[in-house]
């Protein structure tokens, strides 16, 4: 129990760091940085606290929020996410998944390109976020298509880099 | 009663997702407004820390470049300086200056983070309180305007880049008196968009654009940017003027910050003067 506390506080601080120091500082094409610090909110155990996991979304988006200037947006959208994650779950890995205990942070590792399930749940979450994400920047300016092509290359590359992220930090269990 | 309680007890993480909704919202739109909430901004000392060390390892990539800029602004200088007086006598040049009147204090300061693929941009300079810098003095470099300080907290402060779309600056075409509203359109990052200059101003491409002397950020006659091409549309009396700035602003290393020691007295006497 100790270990998945300590992998959880681990994962928090690390993914932050990541962002800020690397993924924010990638802009490809002049604008396009991806955000996998949601595979925090991804990661945390499907078990775990709810209450729990909103406070810790919305600190981790703040976080975010005050490397970038960008208000609460981050936040917001994190707590969104964290929010749909249960039906996220129920939706991509079937009803009795949150029965069986599993856990799903090796489920994600090891599944990711076994069938559709691990796949679907990423990509998903991944849109909400970032649908939610620049919706929320559209209440500060009038740009919709920017924003909407914007929307659509973070989201593949976020997508890519989260894969990425995953499958080098698999666990080297046989 | 007991109803009441038992309902926020089922419902507890939902009120918390609706708490921390409603926080994130209000900081959004509060980012909105004209002063910033006071604690989401990378003026704050764990983010300016974070910054300024990110920016020490990039800095030491660009010594060279960063050489080169300063050589040319001392160039530029002493140019100005020579020809103003005869080259035989430079030594003069202290004693023939004008009076100086003491207006503004220059300081300099160093860029740790500088966005410019937003829609609102802002830079992180090291430099706060401490040294003088507080919010609304203006802030330039060699080559022209930057932008405002938006916040600033003991050791660093956050400046609004004229790359803002809340940005506002007053601006003038050099040599005549036309004063205009100069503001970004958040399209490109090398023009912005100079507004509210009469229709019966005499512009031509290629015109130089200033800062106007009616605000007390900027000194008057700060370069900011030439004329690219001016369009009106039917309705309206004003041009809108794209301006093509001197400045890259996606390479910027240090900045000056511009205090006017008399904005203070001027705002009073404004303020009061308005009361009456």
């Amino acid at each position: 129990m100790n270990n998945v506390i300590l992998s959880n506080i681990s994962r928090f601080i690390i993914l932050l760091a990541a962002q800020v120091l690397i993924f924010n500082n990638i802009d490809l094409f002049g604008f396009i940085n991806p955000f996998p610090y949601i595979l925090f909110i991804l990661l945390y155990p499907s078990t775990g606290n709810r209450s729990f996991l909103y406070v810790l979304s919305f600190l981790l988006g703040l976080s975010v929020d005050m490397f970038e200037n960008s208000g609460g947006v981050h936040a917001a959208a994190s707590l969104i996410l964290a929010f749909v994650r249960p039906n996220l779950l129920k939706f991509s890995f079937g009803v009795s998944f949150q029965y069986h205990q599993t856990n799903l942070n090796d489920k994600v590792s090891k599944e990711l390109f076994k069938g559709m399930e691990v796949l679907t749940y990423l990509i998903l979450a991944t849109i909400i976020h970032h649908c939610s994400l620049f919706a929320l920047e559209i209440l500060r300016f009038n740009f919709i298509w920017e924003i909407l092509l914007r929307t659509l290359l973070t989201t593949l590359f976020t997508i890519l880099t989260s894969i990425i992220i995953i499958y080098l930090i698999k666990p080297t269990k046989k | 009663m007991q109803q009441i309680i038992n309902f926020f007890i089922k419902n507890s993480s939902k009120l918390l997702f609706l708490l921390l909704l409603t926080i994130s919202l209000v900081l959004i739109i509060q980012t909105h407004s004209f002063h910033k909430s006071s604690f989401i901004s990378s003026a704050n000392g764990v983010t300016g820390f974070v910054y300024d060390k990110i920016n020490n390892t990039k800095e030491f990539l660009h010594l060279k470049d960063e050489n080169k800029i300063l050589a040319d602004e001392n160039a530029q200088l002493r140019e100005l300086l020579y020809n103003s007086v005869g080259p035989s006598d430079s030594l003069e040049v202290l004693k023939r200056f004008p009076t100086p009147s003491d207006e503004f204090d220059v300081i300099p300061a160093k860029v740790i983070r500088n966005s410019f693929n937003l829609k609102e941009n802002y830079l992180t300079i090291k430099g706060g309180t401490k040294h003088g810098i507080k919010a609304d003095l203006g802030v330039i470099n060699s080559n022209g305007v930057i932008g405002i300080i938006e916040r600033a907290s003991n050791g660093y402060a956050t400046v609004q880049s004229i790359l803002n779309t809340e940005s506002r600056i007053n601006a003038k075409i050099k040599g005549a008196n036309h004063f205009g509203t100069l503001q970004w359109d958040g399209k490109n990052t090398g023009y912005v968009q100079l507004t509210d200059i009469p229709r019966l101003a005499d512009i031509f491409k290629g015109d130089t654009i200033v800062t106007g002397g009616i605000s007390t950020i900027f000194p008057e006659n700060i370069p900011i940017g030439v004329i690219e091409k001016a369009y009106t549309n039917e309705t309206s009396n004003y041009y809108t003027i794209n301006v093509r700035l001197f400045n890259d602003m996606t390479n910027i290393g240090y900045v000056y910050v511009i205090k006017n020691k008399d904005s203070e007295e001027i705002e009073e006497l404004e303020e009061n003067t308005g009361n009456e």
